[in-house]
């Protein structure tokens, strides 16, 4: 038989390796790169009346981002607050009533399928169903779209979550007598408690940089986000769309980075926070 | 689930009556004159998101298979880096974006390729090429689509390597293939489904992004001529037109966002299907 | 009889630990040699080391000499793909790959030869033959090989290693996962097999390595501890330990 030359795969092995090596190269230098851009670009709009005074329209000296930054910790919190109860509902039952078949089946795929739901989608739904009925947009209409957001990610890392915990200790609880949902409460969840919170985090950080769905239902306002409930509320996200699109002004421009220097931080700070839980939490067990 | 499709039904209903399933096909989006079609929104959605996938499979690809094999510590740290991508909110991929990738694309990589390449003097394609340019446009939103569905894509694919079984590639070592002839003829058969998954979960992201679209694709709502045009998808349409918007054109844009609602969840079934899919195969070898 | 392979002062890493110990070894041409000795002890890690697959694996490190007809194939200058084409491996499970039962002896034919079509497809049949399947799939050679039974995926990974004519046959408790009558059929090919190449075996099966082999070297913690002409391991062990592990009373 005749011979291959081995010359040329291993030349083409070889590219490949290099290829693959530049791949990964490309991938985090383009990271670092965005996010050094936004240091760079943001830090120069850093100064204390930044981060104390609310936003002023043009022309008006002395604006800051302090309202959008307390409207931001509203509208996600109160998404945290509304999506986290039921979630963790919905992934406790999926992980310790596995004899609910037909539901959890459901569950598990509307939470798969929400989960790749376009962000838009979410707003123009609550929209529809909260904006338009109540006749405002409000920093609760808000929320609740994050809230629609977060809820199958929890739901999903409750369940993973819960499955890490060893089955012996649910048998041993239920050895000593406790019922079935204490045991699921106190002990399945407690010994879960950190990874738990891993996932809510998580979520958290996945909305706090989402901006689509609150152009639909949050919107902004040049003021103090006091009227949560009723009135166009002011946030980060939005404010940098509005400062870095729609106007021309190197002014607002440096705002804009301002604000995405901070929402940045918050959601890396977020992110990486849960990773290191997370991490602690596998290498405890 | 299903109240999203029933909203968005009912508040596109006006749409459906004035133009039929032919709001679809139509090119036109004019205010001015009350006339509104789907066409240019749904085929820039198509491009951008084409362009992305184009660039970021074989990245995510390759990036995957370096990965797995690095050296533990190494790899696990880039590894967290690449997913750090997915983690950096879209507005500030639109900033960057808008800011830096767009003039960069005016700047140095459109005239590259127009003047220096003259792709656009090629016979068929050039013309989809195209030989104005401004830094917006197609181009440039899929590649900023590209680096946001690249850890997504990437992820997947880290597992689908990692669940080969080690004998079988030992077996595929062990008859004289190189890496590369193992992962593109073994490891790849083996886990098309997963990487099926991995492809419908990039394509969902990239369908529904909206506003690092929104920012760089210049948001023309006119039928883009080639890549080097400013076009616009549904998503950014419906973000850019939506507060401004009544009546009729309110009415396109719900029924915008059900064409929307309809193409990402057939591809989330899709990636259910084949994840699940290997998934099971996954637990079948333990 | 010539011989194939000779292991000298082979000493082997994982990391840290060692797991071989001055393994010497002797592996005659065209003759069946069986590698015995309780789990752990290091039978399936030497095998290892003759296709040098175990470099597949960071930590994992060889010193000393394996001569392939005098050549150390642990020198650097050894091209790893065409030692394992000489070389081919069997393992514990059938690893057929995820293609056509066709495509599975084919696969490794493109990869190493400049063949034609029909070429390619009588070098497929011979080895199939060879491998004593070709009766039973020569009607199903488009379909899966995942699709065959345990055995009969075993021999298809046997008819793929003899494809590329390798001098070597190297196989790792290559009946483990699989059932009585499908491993008497695999002993019986063995033999016919060895007129062709040399084989080494490793096996926990004692009465499989008395039954098959022409030499036997037993195992214990790293070290070769006997070696010699299975008839006379199997009934005069000289070594105390060999003798009480082939009578069972450990391992």
């Amino acid at each position: 038989m005749k011979k291959k030359t081995i010359f040329f795969r291993k030349s083409t092995d070889r590219l490949v390796r290099f290829a693959s090596g530049l791949a990964v190269a490309v991938a985090v230098a383009v990271m670092f790169w965005i996010i050094i851009t936004v240091f760079r670009y943001g830090s120069s709009a850093l100064k204390p009346g930044f981060f104390l005074n609310p936003s002023k329209p043009y022309g008006i000296p002395d604006g800051g981002i302090a309202n959008a930054f307390l409207g931001t910790i509203f509208i996600t919190f109160g998404a945290a607050v509304l999506a986290t109860p039921p979630a963790l509902l919905g992934g406790i039952c999926l992980s310790e009533y596995k004899e609910f078949r037909r539901l959890n089946a459901v569950l598990r795929f509307a939470a798969n399928v929400m989960m790749g739901m376009p962000s838009v989608i979410v707003g123009l739904f609550v929209y529809t169903s909260v904006v338009v009925p109540t006749g405002n947009f409000s920093g609760f209409a808000g929320s609740i779209a994050l809230a629609i957001i977060m809820f199958p990610v929890i739901m999903r890392t409750t369940e993973d979550m819960l499955g890490m915990v060893p089955y012996a200790l649910r048998e041993s609880a239920l050895a000593l007598g406790l019922t079935r949902t204490r045991t699921t409460i106190q002990i399945v969840c407690r010994s879960a408690r950190k990874g738990l919170l891993t996932g809510i985090l998580l979520a958290l950080s996945r909305v706090s940089g989402e901006t689509a769905p609150l152009l639909f239902t949050a919107l902004f306002a040049d003021r103090w986000p006091w009227n949560y409930f009723t009135q166009p509320t002011a946030n980060l996200p939005v404010l940098i769309t509005e400062y870095s699109t729609n106007s021309p002004f190197a002014e607002m421009h440096r705002a804009g980075w301002g604000a995405a220097l901070v929402v940045t931080v918050l959601v890396l700070a977020i992110n990486v926070a849960t990773r290191i839980l997370f991490r602690e939490k596998k290498h405890g067990n | 689930m299903l109240g999203f499709f029933i909203q968005l039904t009912v508040s596109s209903s006006e749409i459906w009556q004035t133009y039929g399933l032919g709001f679809l096909a139509s090119r036109d989006w004019d205010p001015v004159n009350d006339h509104y079609g789907a066409l240019p929104s749904i085929v820039g959605t198509l491009v951008t998101t084409a362009i992305s996938l184009l660039i970021a499979l074989p990245l995510a690809f390759s990036a995957a298979l370096y990965l797995v094999d690095a050296r533990p510590l190494v790899g696990e740290i880039l590894g967290h880096a690449i997913d750090l991508l997915a983690a950096i909110p879209s507005i500030i991929y639109g900033m960057w974006g808008l800011f830096v990738l767009a003039p960069l694309m005016q700047d140095y990589v459109e005239p590259f390729l127009v003047e220096t390449l003259k792709l656009n003097t090629l016979p068929v394609v050039g013309k989809y090429v195209g030989s104005d340019y401004n830094g917006f446009g197609l181009l440039t939103a899929g590649i900023i689509l590209s680096i946001m569905i690249l850890p997504y894509i990437c992820a997947i694919l880290r597992d689908v390597f990692l669940m080969t079984p080690p004998m079988l590639r030992e077996s595929a070592y062990g008859i004289g293939c190189t890496k590369w002839e193992t992962a593109k003829d073994i490891i790849l058969r083996y886990g098309i489904r997963g990487i099926l998954g991995a492809v419908f979960i990039g394509l969902g992201r990239a369908l529904g992004e909206t506003m690092a679209v929104l920012f760089v694709i210049g948001n023309i709502m006119d039928m883009p001529e080639n890549l080097l045009s400013g076009a616009t998808t549904i998503a950014s349409t419906l973000a850019n037109n939506f507060p401004e918007a009544d009546g009729l054109q309110r009415s396109a844009l719900f029924a915008l966002g059900l064409v929307l609602l309809v193409m990402s969840f057939s591809i989330q079934i899709l990636a259910q299907y084949y994840l699940h899919a290997t998934s099971a195969k996954r637990g079948e070898e333990r | 009889m010539a011989i194939k392979i000779q292991t000298k002062n082979l000493n082997f890493f994982y990391g840290e630990h060692q797991a071989l110990f001055d393994n010497d070894l002797t592996v005659e041409e065209k003759a069946i040699t069986a590698v015995i000795g309780p789990s752990g002890c290091g039978k399936s890690t030497h095998l290892r080391v003759y296709n040098r697959i175990f470099e597949l694996y960071r930590e994992q490190r060889a010193e000393g000499e394996v001569l392939l007809d005098g050549k150390n194939i642990l020198d650097a200058d050894v091209d790893v793909l065409e030692l394992r084409r000489r070389i081919g491996m069997i393992f514990q499970k059938p690893t057929p790959f995820p293609m056509s039962v066709f495509e599975n002896v084919a696969y490794p034919l493109r990869l190493h030869y400049k063949l034609s079509r029909s070429e390619l497809g009588d070098r497929v049949r011979q080895a199939l033959i060879d491998a004593s399947l070709w009766d039973e799939v020569k009607d199903k050679l488009k379909s899966s090989g995942l699709a065959l039974s345990g055995g009969q995926q075993q021999r298809l990974c046997i008819a793929r290693a003899i494809a590329v004519e390798p001098e070597v046959l190297l196989m790792d408790e290559p009946t483990s996962a699989i059932d009585p009558v499908a491993t008497l059929k695999i002993e019986e090919l063995m033999f016919n097999l060895k007129q062709h190449f040399t084989i080494v075996i490793v096996t926990h099966n004692m009465q499989q390595a008395a039954r098959i082999s022409d030499v036997t070297a037993f195992f214990y913690k790293g070290k070769i501890i006997e070696t010699g002409a299975t008839k006379q391991i199997f009934t005069n062990p000289r070594n105390r330990k060999t003798e009480e592990y082939i009578t069972g009373r450990f391992g």
